[in-house]
């Protein structure tokens, strides 16, 4: 075996932990389904993707509104409280008071659903999810999927299925804004597969597609500030930690080479 | 003899070996003051802690004249008295026997730092613990209780060691406490409620 | 080595008071500047004291976590959440111990693959070898409880498949699980007990076996790169000719590792501490529900080579069997190896080829216990455990008249 030089190791040591840090970032990504090609006349839904950027508030702030109007009815947050919302997204405390906070809570309480627990059960079979952590727990990407995957489905009691979630229990409630679509399957409907040819639109929605999906991606961008709070912070302290050992491997790294001329 | 000698060629460069010394443990010893940090913070208030610390509010119409209500607020009793025309009038005329007649010692807003040592005359708003060691004070506003003295004017007696305070809360002479009852920030966004907790000059909490 | 207070400096005021009631002096000079290793440290001798700080970073982040976490399944998931998002840098510990977990465990494979690179648990050393094995079972009975604490999906489901596995040593195999648990199913009673072993016991066990580790690497040295004893070549002044003293060298070189590691640990704390769903399962964001089973049930990946040992035996109780002895292989390494000769650099291709296979093999089963067992990687399994556990029963055959290169007197050093 080959004598190695201190200096390739620690490069190949780095380079191995940065490949490793890599190598987990790239395979939290979605991989696209085989076989799907956009110029083959299918709708490659597994590659969307939110394209979120949880450091820009305005998006959170509206994602927020979004949440709080639309499905705050059924889902809580209930590890979050409207007052680390207001510090976090910037919300001025007048705004939270009167736009945010429900009329009978203080604005440390934590975010809860206004649906009562036994009714859910009976109308739709099971409790809606808290959502606290709903981002973490399936991914970003999958709740954009999820939100923009409802499509018309006469066998279903709510009227509507799901591409990302079958036999989802949730009501396409967005259908306001989204419009409601039927999906156009390439093996017929109900098939397992859920190979979209196309979409048609059975009734159009108050917002243009853009527009809708503009508003997914908020409240998705929402969702995943909600479900990792500190992730901003994290990685702002996280650069210095790095440039600051950086700074001190350095010295000590010079200071070992000084002492080592000893050795012979 | 082991290979360890000075460099064949060079004398040891000990300007170097100090200064790189001193640059690496001076580094090494910011980082670990940096790293601390997260760990010290950590047992400060948790969001939780300030959030259950928030002001309490208090519908006044629900004490009677005479009477005492306790609160907890950042988890000390508060007591709040609705002093009567008669306790008021005991007040005055006992300062050669209070340790601290005009609260230059004792905590209180400056709001407070009057004789009646309140806001508004009818409400005593007072922290709950002897400034001694802590215990609850007992209310004794029956005027020349036998156990406490024909000249019991009414107040607070604690019963750990015997500490005694006015209706005011100022602490008698004789007392282990050397300072009057605490006074927290408090203050009335309208005749019927108090709200502890919100300085009545500046509105914060 | 005779303790001799000649060598000692004099001391006066504080310090020479403290001398003379604590052996402050005597340790540096045994330990530090009168301790010899060889020069000749790799790369792969970074690990011992990577492990330990490793060790540290557990233990602070630890005892600060259990300030705020509940013990109790109600209560434990939420106050995980507690800290992640209200104690004031409670992520930062989170995170902390989270990757302090899995960076623990790639120090301690990285540490024992030297020993097996550099035959560092031959001879004198097998004592070395066993209490660094016993430290190892210690930690992941450590780890294993650990993940139980969150009370999440994972850790439920993880938790009531490993404590089944007991259920398949005969007889008592059925009383021992209910024993362990605590109830009929994993339940509040297991988090408990769990709880108490992960904070106080199997720590105090851990520290115990390291400094037994530690005092048994001392009785004899390190072992190094070319498999010599560099006590057998002395000086004129009783020195190891090869040696060179642990302070100021090694202190130093390993304060540079320590950096590097460092810098790695905190890449990943700060910007990838799930690192893409293996440090922190994503099902585990959900709590622990004894009625829904997580798609895929697999360990943390630090236990997923013993796990595809398991699933590749189609019985059950031969699968738990054949996953204990994988564990046991190791421990008898030491006198499986026949090789008069310690390190790789001088034992012929057999054996390289023959260690290039186990590792291939080991990273291929910890690859393969991350995947669902179906299709080709069932039989990859298969060939994989096979393969692993040829490399062990076969060791004293292809070992024992193995065709040695000369090992050299001295150390092969190059300045650096």
């Amino acid at each position: 075996m080959q004598v190695r030089s201190m200096r390739t190791r620690l490069i190949g040591l780095g380079m191995a932990l940065l490949a490793g840090a890599v190598a987990g970032v790239v395979s939290a990504a979605e991989p696209p389904a085989a076989g799907q090609d956009a110029e083959s006349g299918v709708v490659n839904w597994r590659a969307w993707r939110a394209g979120n950027d949880v450091a820009y508030i305005p998006s959170l702030q509206r994602g927020a509104a979004n949440f709080v109007n639309y499905c705050s009815g059924c889902h809580s947050l209930k590890y979050v409280r409207w007052s680390r919302l207001g510090t976090d997204l910037q919300i001025p405390d007048k705004v939270l008071r009167e736009q945010l906070v429900p009329e009978d809570a203080k604005p440390t309480d934590y975010i809860m659903a206004s649906f009562p627990k036994a009714d859910a059960e009976n109308w739709f079979g099971k409790q809606p999810p808290d959502l606290s952590l709903e981002a973490r727990l399936r991914g970003a990407d999958w709740i954009y999927r999820f939100l923009k995957g409802f499509y018309l489905d006469p066998t279903r009691p709510t009227g509507t299925n799901n591409l990302v979630l079958d036999g989802a229990a949730m009501p396409a409630v967005l259908s306001s804004l989204e419009g409601v679509k039927a999906a156009v399957f390439a093996d017929g409907a109900g098939a397992s597969g859920k190979v979209v040819k196309h979409f048609e639109t059975v009734t159009p929605g108050r917002l243009t597609p853009a527009d809708y999906d503009g508003f997914v991606r908020d409240t998705v961008n929402f969702l995943d500030y909600v479900s990792d709070q500190s992730q901003v912070e994290r990685r702002s302290i996280g650069l210095w930690v790095v440039l600051f050992l950086l700074v001190f491997t350095a010295f000590a790294w010079m200071l070992k080479k000084e002492y080592w001329k000893d050795v012979h | 003899m082991s290979d360890i000698a000075a460099p064949a060629n060079a004398e040891v460069d000990q300007d170097r070996r100090g200064f790189l010394t001193f640059a690496t443990t001076a580094t090494g010893v910011i980082g670990v003051a940096f790293a601390a940090v997260p760990f010290i913070e950590s047992w400060n208030p948790s969001e939780r802690a300030r959030a259950a610390g928030a002001p309490v509010e208090v519908n006044l119409a629900k004490i009677d004249p005479g009477q005492m209500l306790t609160v907890v607020y950042r988890k000390k009793p508060m007591y709040i008295v609705h002093r009567t025309p008669e306790m008021l009038a005991a007040l005055p005329g006992h300062d050669d026997r209070l340790k601290d007649p005009h609260s230059k010692s004792s905590i209180q807003p400056d709001y407070a730092k009057n004789d009646l040592r309140a806001v508004r005359p009818d409400f005593l708003v007072v922290e709950g613990t002897c400034t001694h060691l802590g215990c609850l004070p007992k209310a004794r506003f029956e005027k020349a209780l036998p156990e406490l003295g024909a000249d019991w004017p009414g107040g607070f007696q604690c019963p750990c060691h015997g500490s005694r305070f006015d209706l005011a809360g100022r602490v008698f002479d004789g007392s282990p406490a050397s300072t009057n009852l605490r006074i927290p920030q408090y203050s009335y966004p309208n005749d019927q409620t108090l709200i502890i907790g919100v300085d009545a000059t500046t509105g914060a909490a | 080595m005779a303790a001799n207070d000649d060598t000692l400096p004099v001391r006066t005021g504080f310090l020479g008071w403290l001398n003379k009631r604590l052996p402050v002096d005597a340790f540096i000079r045994d330990q530090l500047t009168g301790y010899f290793a060889p020069k000749n440290f790799n790369f792969w001798y970074f690990f011992g004291v990577l492990s330990l700080v490793a060790l540290v970073i557990q233990l602070v982040t630890g005892i600060f976590l259990t300030m705020h976490y509940k013990v109790g399944e109600a209560t434990a998931f939420d106050s995980v959440q507690y800290i992640m998002r209200e104690v004031p840098y409670g992520w930062l510990l989170r995170y902390m111990h989270s990757t302090g977990a899995s960076a623990f465990f790639i120090v301690v494979y990285l540490h024992m693959f030297r020993a097996f690179l550099y035959g560092s648990y031959k001879a004198p050393r097998e004592l070395l070898w066993l209490f660094g094995m016993f430290v190892y079972l210690a930690l992941m009975a450590e780890a294993f409880m650990g993940y139980v604490l969150p009370w999440g999906n994972m850790s439920f489901w993880g938790a009531q498949v490993i404590v089944n596995l007991f259920g398949t040593i005969p007889v008592i195999g059925p009383g021992l699980v209910e024993w362990i648990r605590g109830d009929y199913g994993i339940a509040d009673a297991t988090l408990g007990r769990f709880f108490s072993l992960h904070v106080v016991a199997v720590p105090l066990v851990l520290l115990l076996l390291v400094a037994l580790h530690l005092i048994a690497l001392r009785q004899n040295g390190s072992n190094n790169p070319d498999g010599i004893e560099i006590k057998e070549k002395k000086g004129a002044d009783g020195r190891p000719l090869d040696g060179i003293p642990f302070h100021p060298y090694y202190t130093l070189k390993d304060l540079v590792g320590v950096g590097v590691f460092l810098i790695g640990f905190a890449i990943v704390v700060f910007f990838v501490p799930t690192f893409g769903g293996l440090f922190l399962e994503a099902p585990n964001f959900e709590p622990a529900n004894p009625l829904s089973t997580p798609d895929e049930i697999t360990p943390v990946w630090y236990f997923t080579p013993y796990y595809a040992i398991l699933r590749a035996v189609p019985d059950q109780r031969l699968g738990a069997l054949l996953m204990a002895l994988s564990i046991i292989c190791f421990i008898v390494l030491p006198w499986l190896d026949r090789s008069p000769v310690k390190s790789s650099r001088y034992r012929p291709l057999t054996w390289k080829l023959a260690l290039a296979i186990f590792v291939v093999s080991f990273i291929g089963l910890g690859y393969l216990g991350m995947q669902k067992p179906e299709g080709i990687y069932v039989l990859l399994a298969r060939i994989f455990t096979v393969l692993y556990f040829a490399f062990f029963a076969l060791m004293p055959l292809y070992t024992r008249g193995e065709s040695t290169s000369r090992v050299p007197e001295r150390v092969t050093f190059s300045s650096h």
